[in-house]
């Protein structure tokens, strides 16, 4: 299990602390930052994602085959023919890592989404009425980021069973805590800003100012959040489906993995060409949105600018 | 109204031309409270009765506004003087109800606005008090404005809230405030971003957002404290010429005598939470019947102190709010204090002038001082 670039186990992890303390860890290198290494690090992530994006949408022209057809020997090893050698049922591999893409990113993106929108509205609400709702709400997202993720996501997606809407929503109802807390304590800034209490003072009402004064102001922040949500969903339902509770109709990389382990490929030579190649891009594809995140919050989090 | 002959083009086109998107706004001008205001019948505005505001921390709780009274006329300019912590700007929250919870709370008193309690009003009656019939102007316009809103869309925005204009109808309103408050190229100029302006444009900003819904009381707290001085004398002529052409009532909030003399009718002198003296600008200026208010007077800075003089200044610090002591909150500042000043607290009572008030023994009757 170690041996295939990605160490699996550890995978929910990362996810976890890419997404909560985004900029926690490298202390020392925010630091020294310039504004041009941040570009430079957006830069490597945006290429990253961009090609994996164009990856999925220009799937069927890239792919040399169906990835659902048979079209050879089963355990081929790769070839001019089969560049990536075909799985245990004889489908190409290089095809279904191309499909895959889509896949894995479609549940990032979608399953981020979620996560954006339950984590802005919880935020938000908990930032400005900060009392009672915001007491309650917090309690709440505390408790979510207690638990440990794995567990509960294989205990959900067993219970609710195996599909890929499934597997979007635990992953976004799971997620979206780190978000909420970012984007409340912004709020809770903001709701002291001069301007909300001029706004206040001029007879707007609560809908009207977090409307108008509120949200547009955070949701800045919210998609740098988005982003990096979308590294941690694309992490989570690579473990998913690893484990076997992905949709078994649709081949993501996780999945892929899951017939590697199964049969037995993580202890042969097929390791090279059937565990590397999807292992690293879960890690390209996590990383990218990582690098993107990281850049974008340096931006718009005023507090996180390095020094200048 | 002098000040509008300073701008550009025929006064009497543009007030007709006021006047006119007034009418579209039913009216309100003629409202017949202001005809009563000017008539000087004997209702008032504003009757401010034993209003108190505690502020809960953790040392205590702090009597920020404690037992405040008075009174204001339709269309009459008042100054709400004292030092910092006094509690003046507390008592302008109070007014509009926007002391902030949940460590503050209005915890007595009444607050009669045009004949109804604020303080009794559903928090939707009182959102539409603010703004509409109440405007405010705040300290620091740098920070009061939103920076990612175009001016004339904040503007707009009060009036939509209240008077429920379309959009078209709010921006031309807008359009029409920022050229009352002397913005030139006002229709340019309301397209224009916050930090397009400078901190006179921008409290100008401020000011007609706080006309937009043609206020009949206007608080306006510390309006110029971060302005320049030569911008002060603009912000504030400008306050005073239109207040008097709407007949609208000031509250100002200021810890500048100076600019309470200029421009207030009467003037309130609070000292920690409390009233001390009250009454017509003259009368505090000529004949201050409190040690205090002579104090605030004496640390003006004059242009004949000489220079490596020091200035003058009160002694010692206002009492700890949290646990009053049962005496002249000024006692152990007042360098006329007797015995009876440390034991017990004198009542605000008449000082003989035109409605003129003092809350201090010794010049109450029989004081010793003069």
């Amino acid at each position: 299990m170690t041996a295939g670039g990605v160490s699996l186990p550890e995978l929910p992890e990362p996810a976890v602390r890419l997404e909560s303390t985004p900029i926690g860890a490298p202390a020392a290198a925010r630091g020294r930052l310039t504004i041009d290494g941040t570009t430079v690090i957006g830069l490597v992530g945006v290429v990253l994602v961009g090609g994996l994006i164009l990856t999925a949408i220009l799937a069927p022209f890239l792919a040399p085959y169906d990835p659902r057809e048979r079209v050879g020997i089963p355990f081929q090893r790769p070839s001019a023919l089969y560049p990536l050698g075909t799985n245990d049922i004889g489908q190409d591999l290089l095809s279904e890592l191309i499909y895959g893409a889509r896949v894995s990113l479609t549940v990032g993106i979608v399953a981020a989404t979620v996560a954006l929108i339950i984590g802005t509205t919880v935020g938000v609400l908990a930032g400005f009425y900060r009392r009672i709702v915001g007491s309650v709400l917090m309690r709440f997202v505390d408790i979510l980021l207690i638990i440990p993720f794995l567990p509960l996501l294989i205990v959900l997606a067993a219970y609710l069973g195996r599909s890929l809407l499934n597997t979007i929503l635990i992953i976004g109802v799971l997620i979206w805590a780190a978000t909420a807390r970012v984007i409340r304590s912004q709020v809770l800034s903001l709701t002291q800003r001069d301007y909300i209490r001029a706004a206040r003072a001029l007879g707007a009402s609560d809908a009207r100012i977090i409307g108008r004064h509120i949200l547009p102001r955070v949701l800045l922040l919210g998609i740098s959040q988005f982003v990096q949500a979308t590294s941690g969903a694309i992490l989570l339902e690579a473990s998913l489906s690893f484990l076997g509770l992905g949709d078994p109709l649709q081949k993501s990389w996780g999945s892929i993995l899951y017939w590697a382990q199964v049969r037995g490929a993580f202890l042969t030579d097929a390791w090279l060409w059937w565990v590397l190649p999807p292992g690293l891009l879960i890690g390209a594809a996590a990383l990218g949105f990582a690098l993107m995140g990281f850049a974008l919050e340096q931006r718009i989090n005023p507090q996180l600018r390095s020094g200048r | 109204m002098s000040v509008w002959n300073t701008r550009p083009g025929p006064p009497a086109a543009r007030r007709t031309k006021l006047a006119s998107s007034l009418d579209r706004l039913g009216g309100r001008r003629e409202a017949p409270d202001r005809a009563t205001g000017a008539d000087g019948a004997d209702s008032k505005l504003l009757e401010v009765s034993h209003l108190s505001t505690h502020i809960w921390t953790r040392a205590g709780v702090v009597r920020a506004v404690d037992d405040v009274s008075f009174e204001l006329d339709y269309g009459e300019t008042l100054g709400l003087v004292g030092e910092s912590g006094c509690g003046k700007s507390m008592t302008a929250l109070s007014i509009l109800r926007l002391v902030p919870e949940p460590a503050g709370r209005i915890v007595g008193g009444e607050i009669l606005f045009e004949g109804e309690d604020l303080l009794h009003l559903s928090a939707e009656q009182m959102r539409d008090r603010r703004g509409g019939r109440i405007g405010m102007i705040f300290q620091d316009p740098m920070t009061s404005l939103n920076p990612v809103h175009r001016i004339g869309d904040q503007i707009a925005e009060s009036a939509r809230i209240h008077l429920g204009l379309s959009q078209r109808a709010a921006s031309d309103r807008a359009v029409e405030l920022l050229d009352k408050v002397g913005i030139p190229r006002a229709r340019d100029r309301a397209r224009d971003y916050p930090h397009q302006f400078s901190g006179g444009m921008r409290q100008r900003v401020m000011i007609a957002i706080a006309l937009a819904c043609d206020p009949i009381l206007l608080l306006a707290d510390e309006p110029t404290t971060a302005l320049d001085v030569t911008i002060q004398a603009q912000i504030l002529e400008l306050i005073v010429s239109i207040s008097a052409e709407f007949h609208t009532a000031v509250i100002l909030i200021t810890h500048d005598l100076g600019i309470a003399a200029g421009m207030c009718d009467r003037i309130n002198v609070m000292y920690a939470g409390r009233i001390v003296e009250s009454g017509a600008v003259d009368e505090i200026f000529n004949r201050p019947r409190m040690p205090y208010t002579s104090g605030l007077m004496a640390s003006i800075p004059g242009l004949s102190t000489a220079r490596g003089q020091p200035l003058r200044t009160i002694e010692g610090m206002p009492p700890n709010l949290i646990d009053p002591p049962a005496a002249c909150r000024f006692a152990a500042r007042c360098s006329d204090a007797r015995e009876i000043c440390h034991a017990g607290e004198p009542e605000l009572t008449s000082r003989g002038g035109p409605d003129h008030h003092a809350r201090c023994w010794g010049t109450d009757t029989g004081g010793w001082l003069p």
